[in-house]
Protein backbone atom coordinates (compact mmCIF):
# COMPACT_ATOMS: atom_id res chain seq x y z
CA UNK A 1 0.00 0.00 0.00
CA UNK A 2 1.20 3.15 -0.71
CA UNK A 3 0.79 5.67 1.88
CA UNK A 4 0.75 9.39 1.98
CA UNK A 5 -0.31 9.28 5.90
CA UNK A 6 1.39 6.74 8.23
CA UNK A 7 0.59 7.72 12.01
CA UNK A 8 2.10 4.99 14.60
CA UNK A 9 1.38 5.54 18.27
CA UNK A 10 0.15 9.05 18.48
CA UNK A 11 -1.36 9.91 22.01
CA UNK A 12 -2.03 13.71 22.76
CA UNK A 13 -2.49 14.76 26.87
CA UNK A 14 -3.78 17.93 27.14
CA UNK A 15 -1.76 19.99 30.11
CA UNK A 16 -5.08 19.94 31.69
CA UNK A 17 -4.88 16.37 31.63
CA UNK A 18 -7.60 15.19 28.87
CA UNK A 19 -6.51 12.19 26.81
CA UNK A 20 -7.56 13.31 23.45
CA UNK A 21 -5.71 10.95 21.66
CA UNK A 22 -5.04 7.12 22.75
CA UNK A 23 -1.75 5.33 20.42
CA UNK A 24 -3.99 6.40 17.26
CA UNK A 25 -2.19 4.13 14.74
CA UNK A 26 -3.94 4.81 10.93
CA UNK A 27 -2.63 4.66 7.44
CA UNK A 28 -3.90 6.81 4.65
CA UNK A 29 -3.57 5.52 0.55
CA UNK A 30 -2.70 7.75 -1.66
CA UNK A 31 -5.39 9.20 -3.61
CA UNK A 32 -8.34 7.67 -1.21
CA UNK A 33 -11.23 9.76 0.21
CA UNK A 34 -11.01 9.11 3.62
CA UNK A 35 -13.98 10.18 6.17
CA UNK A 36 -13.42 10.74 10.13
CA UNK A 37 -16.15 10.57 11.70
CA UNK A 38 -16.65 10.47 15.71
CA UNK A 39 -18.57 12.25 18.34
CA UNK A 40 -18.01 16.07 19.28
CA UNK A 41 -14.59 15.69 21.73
CA UNK A 42 -14.35 12.29 19.47
CA UNK A 43 -10.37 13.37 18.60
CA UNK A 44 -10.87 14.13 15.30
CA UNK A 45 -9.44 17.94 15.19
CA UNK A 46 -6.90 16.87 17.60
CA UNK A 47 -5.46 14.50 15.13
CA UNK A 48 -5.85 16.53 12.12
CA UNK A 49 -4.03 19.56 13.73
CA UNK A 50 -1.48 17.46 15.08
CA UNK A 51 -0.90 15.94 11.57
CA UNK A 52 -0.68 19.52 10.36
CA UNK A 53 1.62 21.15 13.03
CA UNK A 54 -0.19 23.50 15.10
CA UNK A 55 -1.15 20.98 18.02
CA UNK A 56 2.14 19.11 19.46
CA UNK A 57 1.66 14.78 19.95
CA UNK A 58 2.65 13.91 23.41
CA UNK A 59 4.09 10.75 22.21
CA UNK A 60 4.11 8.34 18.35
CA UNK A 61 4.79 9.74 15.29
CA UNK A 62 3.04 10.72 11.92
CA UNK A 63 4.47 10.73 8.59
CA UNK A 64 3.89 12.41 5.71
CA UNK A 65 4.93 11.65 2.28
CA UNK A 66 7.60 9.79 4.07
CA UNK A 67 9.10 12.47 6.11
CA UNK A 68 8.28 12.89 10.07
CA UNK A 69 5.99 15.75 11.16
CA UNK A 70 8.13 16.78 14.11
CA UNK A 71 11.77 16.37 12.68
CA UNK A 72 11.61 16.62 8.59
CA UNK A 73 8.33 19.14 9.10
CA UNK A 74 9.31 21.22 5.89
CA UNK A 75 8.87 18.49 3.61
CA UNK A 76 6.10 17.08 5.65
CA UNK A 77 4.11 20.21 5.47
CA UNK A 78 4.84 21.59 2.33
CA UNK A 79 2.09 19.17 0.68
CA UNK A 80 -0.66 19.49 3.55
CA UNK A 81 -3.67 22.10 2.88
CA UNK A 82 -5.62 22.81 5.76
CA UNK A 83 -9.75 23.71 5.69
CA UNK A 84 -10.07 24.75 9.61
CA UNK A 85 -13.19 24.01 11.36
CA UNK A 86 -13.72 27.46 12.46
CA UNK A 87 -13.55 30.58 9.77
CA UNK A 88 -10.20 32.05 10.95
CA UNK A 89 -9.98 34.42 8.10
CA UNK A 90 -7.61 38.60 7.40
CA UNK A 91 -10.96 40.12 7.98
CA UNK A 92 -9.41 42.88 6.28
CA UNK A 93 -7.55 41.78 3.49
CA UNK A 94 -9.02 40.71 -0.41
CA UNK A 95 -9.54 37.60 -1.01
CA UNK A 96 -6.71 37.73 -3.75
CA UNK A 97 -4.19 38.53 -1.58
CA UNK A 98 -4.95 36.38 1.41
CA UNK A 99 -4.81 33.14 -1.21
CA UNK A 100 -1.43 34.99 -2.91
CA UNK A 101 -0.09 35.24 0.68
CA UNK A 102 -0.82 31.31 1.50
CA UNK A 103 0.84 30.28 -1.62
CA UNK A 104 3.89 31.94 -0.63
CA UNK A 105 4.03 30.87 2.92
CA UNK A 106 3.87 27.55 1.81
CA UNK A 107 7.16 28.26 0.12
CA UNK A 108 5.79 28.14 -3.55
CA UNK A 109 6.69 31.10 -6.16
CA UNK A 110 3.79 33.55 -6.97
CA UNK A 111 1.64 31.45 -9.97
CA UNK A 112 -1.82 34.21 -10.38
CA UNK A 113 -2.93 31.47 -13.33
CA UNK A 114 -3.46 28.66 -10.67
CA UNK A 115 -4.88 31.08 -7.95
CA UNK A 116 -7.35 32.47 -10.43
CA UNK A 117 -8.04 28.73 -11.49
CA UNK A 118 -8.42 27.82 -7.43
CA UNK A 119 -11.08 30.80 -7.32
CA UNK A 120 -12.73 30.21 -10.37
CA UNK A 121 -13.58 26.39 -9.02
CA UNK A 122 -14.69 27.67 -6.06
CA UNK A 123 -17.45 30.71 -7.55
CA UNK A 124 -15.07 33.37 -6.17
CA UNK A 125 -13.66 34.84 -8.86
CA UNK A 126 -16.14 37.95 -8.91
CA UNK A 127 -15.12 38.71 -5.58
CA UNK A 128 -11.43 38.50 -5.71
CA UNK A 129 -10.84 42.18 -4.92
CA UNK A 130 -13.79 41.69 -2.02
CA UNK A 131 -12.60 42.41 1.50
CA UNK A 132 -12.87 39.37 3.50
CA UNK A 133 -15.19 41.03 5.73
CA UNK A 134 -17.94 42.05 3.05
CA UNK A 135 -18.58 37.87 2.31
CA UNK A 136 -20.92 35.69 3.86
CA UNK A 137 -19.88 32.70 5.94
CA UNK A 138 -20.30 30.69 3.34
CA UNK A 139 -18.20 32.39 0.89
CA UNK A 140 -15.64 32.80 3.67
CA UNK A 141 -15.24 28.63 3.77
CA UNK A 142 -15.00 28.67 0.17
CA UNK A 143 -11.89 31.13 0.71
CA UNK A 144 -10.42 28.86 3.53
CA UNK A 145 -10.49 26.28 0.78
CA UNK A 146 -9.16 28.42 -2.09
CA UNK A 147 -6.25 29.19 0.22
CA UNK A 148 -5.81 25.44 1.52
CA UNK A 149 -5.57 24.70 -2.68
CA UNK A 150 -3.50 27.85 -3.44
CA UNK A 151 -0.49 25.83 -2.98
CA UNK A 152 -1.21 22.25 -4.93
CA UNK A 153 -1.02 20.60 -1.84
CA UNK A 154 -1.29 17.03 -2.05
CA UNK A 155 -2.94 15.79 1.24
CA UNK A 156 -6.00 18.33 1.73
CA UNK A 157 -7.94 18.30 5.27
CA UNK A 158 -11.58 19.52 5.41
CA UNK A 159 -13.02 19.51 9.34
CA UNK A 160 -16.25 19.77 9.08
CA UNK A 161 -15.98 21.86 5.45
CA UNK A 162 -20.21 21.59 5.06
CA UNK A 163 -20.74 22.97 8.82
CA UNK A 164 -23.37 25.94 8.30
CA UNK A 165 -23.59 26.35 4.22
CA UNK A 166 -26.31 25.70 2.11
CA UNK A 167 -27.01 22.80 -0.46
CA UNK A 168 -26.02 24.99 -2.85
CA UNK A 169 -22.18 25.42 -1.51
CA UNK A 170 -22.55 21.46 0.21
CA UNK A 171 -22.64 20.06 -3.45
CA UNK A 172 -19.86 22.70 -5.12
CA UNK A 173 -17.78 21.87 -2.56
CA UNK A 174 -18.00 18.14 -3.13
CA UNK A 175 -17.70 18.57 -6.57
CA UNK A 176 -14.20 20.41 -5.87
CA UNK A 177 -13.36 17.47 -3.77
CA UNK A 178 -13.98 15.34 -6.45
CA UNK A 179 -12.24 17.23 -9.49
CA UNK A 180 -9.44 17.09 -6.41
CA UNK A 181 -9.53 13.18 -6.12
CA UNK A 182 -9.61 12.75 -9.68
CA UNK A 183 -5.91 14.93 -10.02
CA UNK A 184 -4.83 12.93 -7.28
CA UNK A 185 -5.18 14.77 -4.35
CA UNK A 186 -5.95 12.87 -1.22
CA UNK A 187 -8.75 13.76 1.25
CA UNK A 188 -9.16 13.50 4.81
CA UNK A 189 -12.47 14.89 6.13
CA UNK A 190 -14.06 15.04 8.83
CA UNK A 191 -17.93 15.73 9.04
CA UNK A 192 -21.17 15.86 11.27
CA UNK A 193 -23.39 14.33 7.73
CA UNK A 194 -22.73 11.37 7.83
CA UNK A 195 -24.47 10.75 4.38
CA UNK A 196 -22.18 13.16 2.81
CA UNK A 197 -19.15 10.46 4.34
CA UNK A 198 -21.56 7.43 2.87
CA UNK A 199 -21.93 9.88 -0.66
CA UNK A 200 -18.22 10.52 -1.04
CA UNK A 201 -15.57 8.70 0.68
CA UNK A 202 -13.65 5.61 -0.29
CA UNK A 203 -12.71 4.74 3.28
CA UNK A 204 -14.44 5.79 6.93
CA UNK A 205 -12.84 6.23 9.82
CA UNK A 206 -14.53 5.66 13.03
CA UNK A 207 -13.17 7.38 16.31
CA UNK A 208 -14.29 8.20 19.90
CA UNK A 209 -12.98 8.91 23.15
CA UNK A 210 -9.33 9.50 21.22
CA UNK A 211 -9.22 5.74 20.04
CA UNK A 212 -9.84 4.65 16.61
CA UNK A 213 -12.41 2.04 16.64
CA UNK A 214 -12.55 1.02 12.99
CA UNK A 215 -10.91 1.65 9.64
CA UNK A 216 -12.86 0.16 6.37
CA UNK A 217 -13.99 0.52 3.42
CA UNK A 218 -17.19 2.06 3.35
CA UNK A 219 -19.20 -0.30 0.81
CA UNK A 220 -18.17 -3.63 2.75
CA UNK A 221 -19.05 -1.62 5.94
CA UNK A 222 -22.25 -0.73 4.76
CA UNK A 223 -22.12 -4.60 3.85
CA UNK A 224 -21.26 -5.93 7.22
CA UNK A 225 -22.78 -3.58 9.34
CA UNK A 226 -25.75 -2.78 7.21
CA UNK A 227 -29.02 -4.51 7.79
CA UNK A 228 -32.14 -4.80 6.19
CA UNK A 229 -35.55 -5.12 7.08
CA UNK A 230 -38.82 -6.05 5.53
CA UNK A 231 -41.80 -3.98 6.77
CA UNK A 232 -45.34 -5.55 5.50
CA UNK A 233 -48.00 -3.46 6.29
CA UNK A 234 -51.04 -5.89 7.17
CA UNK A 235 -54.23 -6.23 5.96
CA UNK A 236 -55.71 -6.51 9.57
CA UNK A 237 -53.87 -5.95 12.07
CA UNK A 238 -52.86 -8.77 14.55
CA UNK A 239 -52.70 -8.56 18.56
CA UNK A 240 -49.46 -11.10 18.57
CA UNK A 241 -47.38 -12.95 16.51
CA UNK A 242 -48.71 -16.38 15.13
CA UNK A 243 -46.38 -18.69 16.93
CA UNK A 244 -45.60 -20.47 13.84
CA UNK A 245 -43.63 -17.55 13.52
CA UNK A 246 -41.49 -16.97 16.29
CA UNK A 247 -38.62 -18.25 14.47
CA UNK A 248 -38.28 -15.24 12.52
CA UNK A 249 -38.00 -13.14 15.32
CA UNK A 250 -40.50 -10.58 13.75
CA UNK A 251 -41.66 -7.13 15.35
CA UNK A 252 -45.31 -5.69 15.62
CA UNK A 253 -45.78 -2.15 15.24
CA UNK A 254 -48.18 0.46 14.72
CA UNK A 255 -50.64 -0.98 17.04
CA UNK A 256 -50.41 -4.56 15.09
CA UNK A 257 -50.74 -2.89 11.42
CA UNK A 258 -47.11 -3.27 10.60
CA UNK A 259 -44.96 -6.72 10.61
CA UNK A 260 -41.28 -6.09 10.52
CA UNK A 261 -38.80 -8.83 9.76
CA UNK A 262 -35.01 -7.92 9.93
CA UNK A 263 -32.35 -9.70 7.85
CA UNK A 264 -29.27 -9.91 7.38
CA UNK A 265 -27.36 -9.00 3.57
CA UNK A 266 -24.80 -11.05 3.99
CA UNK A 267 -26.46 -14.33 4.74
CA UNK A 268 -27.09 -16.52 1.58
CA UNK A 269 -30.67 -17.10 2.40
CA UNK A 270 -32.47 -14.35 3.83
CA UNK A 271 -35.04 -16.15 4.66
CA UNK A 272 -37.67 -13.65 2.85
CA UNK A 273 -39.54 -16.33 0.61
CA UNK A 274 -39.98 -18.78 3.30
CA UNK A 275 -41.61 -16.18 5.43
CA UNK A 276 -43.86 -15.25 3.36
CA UNK A 277 -44.67 -18.73 2.26
CA UNK A 278 -45.36 -19.31 6.27
CA UNK A 279 -47.54 -16.28 6.47
CA UNK A 280 -50.10 -17.22 4.12
CA UNK A 281 -50.02 -20.29 5.70
CA UNK A 282 -51.29 -18.63 8.64
CA UNK A 283 -53.48 -16.42 6.95
CA UNK A 284 -51.70 -13.44 7.70
CA UNK A 285 -52.48 -11.21 4.64
CA UNK A 286 -50.85 -8.06 4.11
CA UNK A 287 -51.17 -4.71 1.32
CA UNK A 288 -48.07 -3.73 0.69
CA UNK A 289 -44.66 -3.91 1.57
CA UNK A 290 -41.00 -2.33 1.32
CA UNK A 291 -37.37 -2.66 2.21
CA UNK A 292 -35.23 -0.06 4.18
CA UNK A 293 -31.39 -0.27 4.56
CA UNK A 294 -29.43 0.97 7.40
CA UNK A 295 -27.69 4.21 6.44
CA UNK A 296 -23.96 4.82 7.63
CA UNK A 297 -25.70 7.15 10.40
CA UNK A 298 -27.04 4.16 11.67
CA UNK A 299 -24.17 2.10 11.50
CA UNK A 300 -22.03 5.09 13.31
CA UNK A 301 -24.61 5.72 16.13
CA UNK A 302 -24.79 1.92 16.68
CA UNK A 303 -20.49 1.51 17.10
CA UNK A 304 -20.16 4.85 18.92
CA UNK A 305 -22.97 3.74 21.44
CA UNK A 306 -21.30 0.38 21.80
CA UNK A 307 -19.79 -0.28 25.15
CA UNK A 308 -16.40 -0.15 24.72
CA UNK B 1 15.35 28.59 4.49
CA UNK B 2 11.81 29.37 3.17
CA UNK B 3 12.52 32.51 1.09
CA UNK B 4 9.22 33.18 -0.23
CA UNK B 5 7.17 32.63 3.14
CA UNK B 6 9.56 35.27 4.57
CA UNK B 7 8.66 37.36 1.78
CA UNK B 8 4.94 36.48 2.16
CA UNK B 9 4.83 37.77 5.84
CA UNK B 10 6.95 41.04 5.15
CA UNK B 11 4.55 42.09 2.03
CA UNK B 12 1.33 40.93 3.74
CA UNK B 13 2.82 43.32 6.77
CA UNK B 14 3.90 46.02 4.79
CA UNK B 15 0.57 46.04 2.85
CA UNK B 16 -1.30 46.14 6.69
CA UNK B 17 1.32 49.63 6.71
CA UNK B 18 0.20 51.39 3.98
CA UNK B 19 -3.19 50.10 4.64
CA UNK B 20 -3.47 51.87 8.19
CA UNK B 21 -1.19 55.02 7.42
CA UNK B 22 -2.73 57.72 9.30
CA UNK B 23 -2.67 55.11 12.26
CA UNK B 24 1.02 53.49 11.42
CA UNK B 25 3.22 56.96 10.29
CA UNK B 26 1.02 59.85 10.30
CA UNK B 27 -0.27 59.70 14.31
CA UNK B 28 3.14 59.24 15.55
CA UNK B 29 4.77 61.92 13.29
CA UNK B 30 2.39 64.48 13.98
CA UNK B 31 2.20 63.47 17.92
CA UNK B 32 6.09 64.09 18.07
CA UNK B 33 5.76 67.03 15.94
CA UNK B 34 4.06 68.78 18.85
CA UNK B 35 7.02 67.83 20.99
CA UNK B 36 9.40 69.88 18.40
CA UNK B 37 6.84 72.87 18.51
CA UNK B 38 6.24 73.19 22.11
CA UNK B 39 9.53 72.38 23.65
CA UNK B 40 11.44 73.53 20.21
CA UNK B 41 9.96 76.90 19.02
CA UNK B 42 7.87 77.64 21.66
CA UNK B 43 9.51 77.34 25.31
CA UNK B 44 12.55 75.88 24.09
CA UNK B 45 14.10 79.15 23.29
CA UNK B 46 13.30 79.74 27.49
CA UNK B 47 14.90 76.79 29.12
CA UNK B 48 18.82 77.28 28.73
CA UNK B 49 21.20 75.19 26.58
CA UNK B 50 22.31 71.89 27.64
CA UNK B 51 25.94 70.53 26.77
CA UNK B 52 25.89 73.54 24.38
CA UNK B 53 23.00 72.48 22.46
CA UNK B 54 19.99 74.43 22.36
CA UNK B 55 17.03 72.37 24.06
CA UNK B 56 14.73 72.05 21.34
CA UNK B 57 17.41 70.36 19.60
CA UNK B 58 18.85 68.65 22.48
CA UNK B 59 15.20 66.58 23.28
CA UNK B 60 15.13 65.73 19.17
CA UNK B 61 16.97 62.33 19.51
CA UNK B 62 15.29 61.61 22.64
CA UNK B 63 11.48 62.29 21.07
CA UNK B 64 12.53 59.81 17.48
CA UNK B 65 13.73 57.10 20.71
CA UNK B 66 10.27 57.45 22.10
CA UNK B 67 8.68 57.37 18.39
CA UNK B 68 10.32 54.34 17.77
CA UNK B 69 10.27 52.41 20.55
CA UNK B 70 6.61 53.46 20.97
CA UNK B 71 5.74 52.30 17.78
CA UNK B 72 8.21 49.37 17.27
CA UNK B 73 6.39 47.46 20.59
CA UNK B 74 2.78 48.36 19.30
CA UNK B 75 3.50 47.74 15.75
CA UNK B 76 4.78 44.10 16.00
CA UNK B 77 2.80 42.89 19.12
CA UNK B 78 -0.53 43.86 17.20
CA UNK B 79 1.33 41.88 14.57
CA UNK B 80 1.52 38.54 16.03
CA UNK B 81 -1.72 39.28 18.43
CA UNK B 82 -4.16 40.39 15.77
CA UNK B 83 -3.45 36.53 14.35
CA UNK B 84 -3.77 34.86 17.59
CA UNK B 85 -6.91 36.86 18.51
CA UNK B 86 -8.60 35.55 14.71
CA UNK B 87 -7.27 31.95 14.74
CA UNK B 88 -5.40 33.23 11.77
CA UNK B 89 -2.11 31.64 13.03
CA UNK B 90 -3.30 28.30 12.11
CA UNK B 91 -1.77 28.88 8.65
CA UNK B 92 1.53 30.32 9.77
CA UNK B 93 1.78 27.18 12.67
CA UNK B 94 0.82 24.97 9.45
CA UNK B 95 3.43 26.24 7.41
CA UNK B 96 6.42 24.48 5.97
CA UNK B 97 8.58 27.90 7.78
CA UNK B 98 10.57 27.78 10.95
CA UNK B 99 10.39 30.90 13.64
CA UNK B 100 13.30 32.41 12.17
CA UNK B 101 11.50 32.74 8.89
CA UNK B 102 8.19 33.95 10.96
CA UNK B 103 10.20 35.99 12.69
CA UNK B 104 12.16 38.26 10.05
CA UNK B 105 9.06 38.28 8.09
CA UNK B 106 6.91 39.76 10.81
CA UNK B 107 9.81 41.92 13.33
CA UNK B 108 11.61 42.89 9.72
CA UNK B 109 8.09 44.42 8.89
CA UNK B 110 7.60 45.86 11.68
CA UNK B 111 11.12 47.13 12.07
CA UNK B 112 10.77 48.43 8.49
CA UNK B 113 7.50 50.79 9.58
CA UNK B 114 9.49 52.00 12.71
CA UNK B 115 12.64 53.08 10.88
CA UNK B 116 10.71 55.05 8.34
CA UNK B 117 8.49 56.56 11.10
CA UNK B 118 12.07 57.67 12.84
CA UNK B 119 13.66 58.82 9.30
CA UNK B 120 10.60 60.90 8.67
CA UNK B 121 10.31 62.62 12.75
CA UNK B 122 14.08 63.87 11.80
CA UNK B 123 13.21 65.39 8.88
CA UNK B 124 10.56 67.12 10.37
CA UNK B 125 12.02 68.48 13.31
CA UNK B 126 14.85 69.81 10.31
CA UNK B 127 11.65 72.11 9.91
CA UNK B 128 11.67 73.04 13.70
CA UNK B 129 15.29 73.09 15.49
CA UNK B 130 18.47 73.10 13.89
CA UNK B 131 20.02 69.78 14.47
CA UNK B 132 23.44 68.93 14.02
CA UNK B 133 24.18 65.49 12.96
CA UNK B 134 28.10 64.03 13.75
CA UNK B 135 27.88 60.64 12.87
CA UNK B 136 25.22 59.74 10.54
CA UNK B 137 25.80 55.95 10.26
CA UNK B 138 25.94 55.36 13.89
CA UNK B 139 22.40 56.88 14.30
CA UNK B 140 21.25 54.52 11.60
CA UNK B 141 22.86 51.74 12.99
CA UNK B 142 21.26 52.63 16.58
CA UNK B 143 17.84 53.22 14.67
CA UNK B 144 17.79 49.88 13.01
CA UNK B 145 18.89 48.41 16.26
CA UNK B 146 16.46 50.08 18.33
CA UNK B 147 13.77 49.17 15.77
CA UNK B 148 14.67 45.85 15.18
CA UNK B 149 15.41 45.03 19.30
CA UNK B 150 11.99 46.47 20.64
CA UNK B 151 10.25 45.19 17.47
CA UNK B 152 11.25 41.58 18.67
CA UNK B 153 10.29 43.07 22.35
CA UNK B 154 6.95 43.91 21.23
CA UNK B 155 6.64 40.14 19.48
CA UNK B 156 6.97 38.42 22.76
CA UNK B 157 4.53 40.61 24.03
CA UNK B 158 2.25 40.14 21.32
CA UNK B 159 2.26 35.97 22.04
CA UNK B 160 2.28 36.54 25.90
CA UNK B 161 -0.75 38.90 25.85
CA UNK B 162 -3.80 36.74 26.16
CA UNK B 163 -6.16 40.34 26.32
CA UNK B 164 -5.96 43.42 24.51
CA UNK B 165 -5.65 45.36 28.03
CA UNK B 166 -2.20 43.03 28.60
CA UNK B 167 -1.36 44.28 24.95
CA UNK B 168 -1.51 48.05 26.42
CA UNK B 169 -0.06 47.17 29.71
CA UNK B 170 3.49 46.79 29.20
CA UNK B 171 4.10 49.66 26.61
CA UNK B 172 1.79 52.10 29.59
CA UNK B 173 3.12 50.78 32.70
CA UNK B 174 6.91 50.20 31.84
CA UNK B 175 8.14 51.33 28.27
CA UNK B 176 6.79 54.71 28.53
CA UNK B 177 7.72 55.66 32.50
CA UNK B 178 11.22 54.48 31.74
CA UNK B 179 12.01 56.27 28.33
CA UNK B 180 10.47 59.58 30.54
CA UNK B 181 12.78 59.02 32.82
CA UNK B 182 15.42 57.87 30.39
CA UNK B 183 16.68 61.43 29.29
CA UNK B 184 14.63 62.41 26.54
CA UNK B 185 13.97 65.42 27.94
CA UNK B 186 17.40 66.02 30.38
CA UNK B 187 20.67 65.41 30.11
CA UNK B 188 21.22 62.16 33.21
CA UNK B 189 24.01 64.27 34.38
CA UNK B 190 21.83 67.10 35.76
CA UNK B 191 19.91 64.62 38.27
CA UNK B 192 21.03 64.88 42.13
CA UNK B 193 23.81 61.91 42.31
CA UNK B 194 21.40 59.61 43.51
CA UNK B 195 19.28 59.66 40.88
CA UNK B 196 21.80 59.54 38.60
CA UNK B 197 23.13 55.88 39.99
CA UNK B 198 19.13 54.60 39.66
CA UNK B 199 18.95 56.12 36.50
CA UNK B 200 21.78 54.06 35.01
CA UNK B 201 19.59 51.09 36.27
CA UNK B 202 17.43 51.97 33.24
CA UNK B 203 18.78 50.43 29.68
CA UNK B 204 16.46 53.45 28.02
CA UNK B 205 19.52 55.41 29.02
CA UNK B 206 22.35 54.20 27.16
CA UNK B 207 19.85 53.99 24.15
CA UNK B 208 18.95 57.63 24.08
CA UNK B 209 22.66 58.70 25.46
CA UNK B 210 24.20 56.55 22.35
CA UNK B 211 21.66 57.93 20.13
CA UNK B 212 22.20 61.37 21.53
CA UNK B 213 25.66 61.04 20.48
CA UNK B 214 25.53 60.36 16.98
CA UNK B 215 23.91 64.09 16.74
CA UNK B 216 26.21 66.23 19.05
CA UNK B 217 28.87 63.88 20.53
CA UNK B 218 27.88 64.51 24.33
CA UNK B 219 26.45 61.86 26.29
CA UNK B 220 25.57 60.10 29.58
CA UNK B 221 27.14 56.72 29.14
CA UNK B 222 30.49 55.57 27.21
CA UNK B 223 29.00 54.81 23.24
CA UNK B 224 30.49 51.44 23.46
CA UNK B 225 28.43 50.80 26.33
CA UNK B 226 25.17 52.20 24.62
CA UNK B 227 25.97 49.96 21.55
CA UNK B 228 26.56 46.73 23.97
CA UNK B 229 23.78 47.74 25.82
CA UNK B 230 21.58 47.49 22.29
CA UNK B 231 22.85 44.42 21.02
CA UNK B 232 22.79 42.43 24.44
CA UNK B 233 19.14 43.57 24.45
CA UNK B 234 18.75 42.27 21.21
CA UNK B 235 20.23 39.09 21.95
CA UNK B 236 18.16 38.76 25.19
CA UNK B 237 14.86 39.21 22.75
CA UNK B 238 15.94 36.41 20.65
CA UNK B 239 16.66 34.17 22.65
CA UNK B 240 13.20 34.63 24.39
CA UNK B 241 11.64 34.45 21.08
CA UNK B 242 13.75 31.04 19.97
CA UNK B 243 12.69 29.67 23.52
CA UNK B 244 8.87 30.28 22.47
CA UNK B 245 8.79 28.79 19.46
CA UNK B 246 11.41 25.57 20.66
CA UNK B 247 8.17 25.22 23.31
CA UNK B 248 5.65 26.47 21.49
CA UNK B 249 4.81 28.59 24.52
CA UNK B 250 1.22 29.80 23.80
CA UNK B 251 1.40 28.98 19.96
CA UNK B 252 0.84 25.58 20.34
CA UNK B 253 -1.26 23.77 23.02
Amino acid sequence: MDSILSISNLSKTYAGGFEALKNVNLEIERGEIFALLGPNGAGKTTLINIVCGIVSASSGKALVNGHDISTDFRKAREVIGLVPQELPVETFESVWNTCTFSRGLFGRSPNPAHIEKVLKSLSLWDKKDSRIMELSGGMKRRVLIAKALSHDPELLFLDEPTAGVDVELRQAMWRVVNELRDSGVTVILTTHYIAEAEQMADRVGIINGGEIILVQEKDSLMQELGKKQLTLNLHEALQEIPSQLSAYKLVLNDEGRELVYTYDTKDERTGITALLGELQAADVRFNDLHTSQSSLEDIFVDLVKRPQ
Amino acid sequence: MNYQAIRSIYKFEMARMFRTVVQSIVAPVLSTSLYFVIFGAVIGSRIAEIDGVSYGAFIVPGLIMLAIMTESISNSSFAIYFPRFTGTIFEVLSAPVSYVEVVIGYVGAAATKSVIVGLIIFATANFFVDIKLAHPFVMLLFLVLTSVSFCLFGFILGIWADGWEKLTIVPVLVIMPLTFLGGTFYSISMLPEVWQTISLFNPVVYLISGFRWSFYENADVSVWLSIATTVGFLLLCLLIVRWIFKTGYKLRS
